[in-house]
């Protein structure tokens, strides 16, 4: 789904924000980026997402023709247009697409129920708290039932029983198949309960530190988030991230 | 009662005012060519009732065009200096010029300019009503949200599509903002233009009764234009404060309801 060659960022006011970074990702991982912030781990996102280009390296994505409508986005903080009922909201990327108004907004309909959003659909964004905002944001980017989710740091503005529901939530979509999910994130624990594989980062500029594959038992519950395995997940995490940090 | 006593206090701040007026100018008996009491300006009111609605009505017919007029333009300038900035580079400098220079100064041209003093009252209240509108409205077809114009980027949406669906609605606020400032401005011009040019032509506004009214030292009468001026430009600020509260009532922080 994504191969990374050599990867590096360069900013015209001269700061490095990535250097010689290698990544593969498959089709149907759950993959997060993990690391401090400054690592670069923001701007990897956006060049994969194609709103930046690399300044070296290559980055190739495996989305068949252009990437518009196989790719969503969901950004740190919901992102809705305030003018707009969360059915229009989420919407947004057929009607940009050339769809007609009925066609989208029943399409949009469907990507609300998936986030459990149904009933909401005249609602205006002011009214609904932040974790039904980053619902909408998460139903915008699956509207047009795109192949590859990028998310960077969604949840991390919520409160902590927000962002649990939503954690599972969002690895009850991935579950449900044919979607590849890249997760920016600074949370250890996140990382570790929501992704097979975790890609450490280093900062200053960001490189790769390490690639740890995360193997606890699927489906995964909330259960599980006491269990032995989750803590051994994250202690190992949290080494590496400690050891990405001094480095 | 207490709450009673909050509402009514303008109301009652106002007649406390009117009556210490009128009791001051009969006690100390000052003529009404200098300065008439209230009752006084209410008779003339009366009186003149008619003809000062008459020129009312040209004043805010000439000003309600200008500040339509300005709207149009307003808009359509903004939207052009935000288009690209080699427009906005070689453009705003003029609007800022045309905004900076006092409307009083090229009044005279303009009526020189224009044969009909009605079109040329025209042309100076759209002047002063224009530049609010086209700085609040540029200001806020620049300031849409950065994650947005970067979501519209990434579903491909043309720059048509961007204007329509992103900018606009995020300039709406600002546009407003400037609406109501250009409101006001649109009657000041009117009015402004009218005193410059002593004449409205075949209709007379309300500048010209208050100019006429002062060589006549008809002072009550002057006072009764000037209340009408002044409740005018209360009840344009009114209206179109209601306007922006009703277009941004579901989403704007401005116009929620406390």
């Amino acid at each position: 789904m994504l191969r990374l060659r050599g990867v590096g960022k360069r900013f015209r006011n001269g700061t490095e924000a990535l250097a010689g970074l290698d990544l593969e990702v498959e089709a149907g991982e759950f993959v997060s980026l993990l690391g401090p912030s400054g690592c670069g781990k923001s701007t990897l996102l956006r060049m994969v997402a194609g709103l930046d280009a690399p300044t070296s390296g290559t980055l190739e994505r495996g989305l068949a023709g252009g990437a518009t409508g196989q790719l969503g986005f969901v950004f740190q903080d919901a992102t809705l247009m305030p003018w707009a009922t969360t059915l229009d909201n989420a919407a947004l990327p057929l009607r940009l697409a050339g769809l007609a108004a009925p066609n989208a907004r029943a399409r949009a309909r469907d990507a609300l129920r998936r986030v459990g959003l149904q009933g909401f659909e005249g609602a205006w964004p002011r009214e609904l708290s932040g974790g039904m905002r980053m619902r909408v944001s998460l139903a915008r980017a699956l509207v047009t039932e795109p192949r590859l989710l990028l998310l960077d740091e969604p949840f991390a503005a919520l409160d902590e029983i927000t962002r649990l529901r939503l954690n599972e939530d969002l690895r009850a979509l991935w579950a449900e198949g044919g979607l590849t999910v890249l997760f920016v994130t600074h949370s250890v624990f996140e990382s570790a309960w929501l992704s097979n594989r975790v890609v450490v980062l280093r900062p200053r500029p960001g490189r790769l530190h390490a690639d740890v594959p995360i193997a606890l038992p699927e489906p995964r519950t909330p259960e599980l988030r006491t269990s032995a395995g989750y803590n051994a997940a994250c202690r190992a995490l949290s080494a590496h991230l400690s050891e990405a940090m001094a480095a | 009662m207490k709450r009673w006593l909050e509402r009514l206090s303008p109301g009652l701040v106002g007649l406390a005012f009117l009556a210490a007026w009128e009791a001051l100018v009969r006690a100390r008996e000052i003529p009404p060519y200098v300065l008439p009491g209230p009752l006084l300006v209410l008779q003339a009111l009366r009186d003149d009732g008619p003809s000062l609605l008459r020129s009312l009505g040209f004043t805010l017919t000439i000003t309600l065009q200008a500040l339509a007029l300005a709207t149009v333009s307003g808009v359509a300038l903004a939207v052009a200096l935000t288009w690209s900035r080699w427009i906005e580079r070689s453009l705003f400098p003029y609007a800022v010029a045309l905004q900076v220079t006092p409307i009083v100064s090229i009044a005279p041209l303009i009526i020189i300019w224009v044969n009909d003093p009605a079109r040329a009252l025209l042309v100076c209240a759209w002047l002063v009503a224009f530049f609010p509108i086209v700085s609040n409205t540029a200001m806020g077809l620049r300031s849409a949200d950065r994650n947005l114009v970067d979501l519209f980027a990434l579903y491909g949406a043309s720059r048509a599509q961007a204007l329509w669906r992103l900018r606009l609605p995020s300039a709406l606020p600002h546009f407003l903002a400037g609406l109501r400032i250009s409101g006001g401005l649109a009657l000041i011009g009117a009015v402004v233009a009218e005193f410059v040019a002593g004449t409205g032509g075949a209709e007379t506004g309300l500048a010209f009764r208050l100019l006429e009214a002062g060589y006549r030292l008809q002072i009550p009468k002057m006072f009764a234009a000037l209340l009408l001026l002044s409740l005018t430009g209360i009840a344009i600020y009114a209206g179109l404060q209601a306007l922006s509260t009703w277009l941004l009532r579901n989403w704007h922080e401005s116009a929620v309801d406390v």
